[in-house]
């Protein structure tokens, strides 16, 4: 992708059905059908990516208020590559996560494969500094961590 | 923090979007509502159990009983992470999870955290859910 694109630009182009994020946005994956739910696929799908949300709705057009909570932070942290899983796309993948991670509620988050809660948690996480710690254990320099580091020294 | 504020900001809409939804309904407490209440009481011997029904605040029939706030404050929560804290409370309330609760927002604090910040919070504003016209105040 050339880099004379405009960021709008190329996010349209990944938004939607497209295989991966790229370096311009999170990546909606279309989860394959048959078997959407169950635990082998969902192993794959939370291993496959660093940063892997499962959401009503998608970052451009969040169905649910906490999951729009959820994808505001991970754009005050600049995080761009995630995988977002839609499951008002799919009935399977729906129940299925919520089995899975033995959580009863969407959104959920994941974090180098580990599951690490819903909105309210990652809220906190953002609001203590967890969430910037974590996100450079994974090689993930948030930008809020930049903003910081101003702060701090002046 | 600046992204604080602004974060604290969708919320502090969202607040007055969810006050004044919540204080048109009935004073009276549902079912669901006193269920969650006894579970977690008897669960967590809470100090504080602050529980709000929000689901005025989405797109469901008036009088629903499926959009839940909690703040819950209990020294059993010491020691444990918000991810342990919150499991607990989910433990307690499987039945109305895998029932009639869709939405179960949780503040889980330690008696000291509480007294830093005693403050049920609100909730963002709903985005319609699955439902295809989005919920409009």
């Amino acid at each position: 992708m050339s880099g004379s694109l405009g960021r709008a630009a190329a996010a349209l182009l990944c938004w939607g059905h497209s295989a991966g994020g790229g370096l311009w946005g999170p990546g909606v994956r279309a989860a394959s059908s048959g078997g959407s739910g169950s635990s082998e696929h969902l192993d794959m799908l939370v291993k496959k990516d660093r940063v892997v949300v499962f959401l009503k709705g998608t970052p451009e057009q969040p169905q649910c208020g906490f999951s729009n909570t959820v994808v505001q932070i991970l754009r005050l942290h600049s995080i761009r590559d995630y995988a977002v899983y839609n499951v008002l796309d799919d009935p399977q993948l729906r129940q299925g996560i919520k089995a899975y991670s033995n959580w009863p509620t969407i959104p959920q988050v994941y974090l180098n494969s580990e599951f690490v809660g819903g909105c309210d948690i990652l809220l906190q996480m953002h609001q203590n500094g967890d969430l910037v710690e974590e996100l450079k254990k994974l090689g993930i320099r948030s930008t809020l961590l930049d903003e910081k580091k101003d702060q701090d020294s002046k | 923090m600046l992204s604080g504020q602004l974060v604290g900001s969708l919320f502090s809409m969202a607040g007055r979007v969810c006050v004044s939804r919540g204080s048109a309904r009935s004073g009276a407490i549902g079912p669901v509502e006193a269920a969650i209440r006894t579970k977690l009481e008897q669960a967590l011997n809470p100090e504080v159990l602050e529980l709000r029904n929000e689901s005025g605040g989405h797109a469901v029939p008036p009088g629903s009983e499926t959009h839940f706030r909690v703040a819950v404050v209990s020294s059993r929560f010491e020691g444990l992470s918000p991810l342990q804290r919150h499991r607990l409370v989910h433990a307690a309330l499987s039945d109305e999870l895998a029932g009639p609760v869709h939405a179960l927002a949780i503040q889980a604090r330690t008696p000291a955290q509480w007294r830093e910040n005693p403050q049920l919070d609100t909730s963002p504003p709903c985005l319609g859910g699955s439902k295809k016209i989005r919920g409009t105040p």
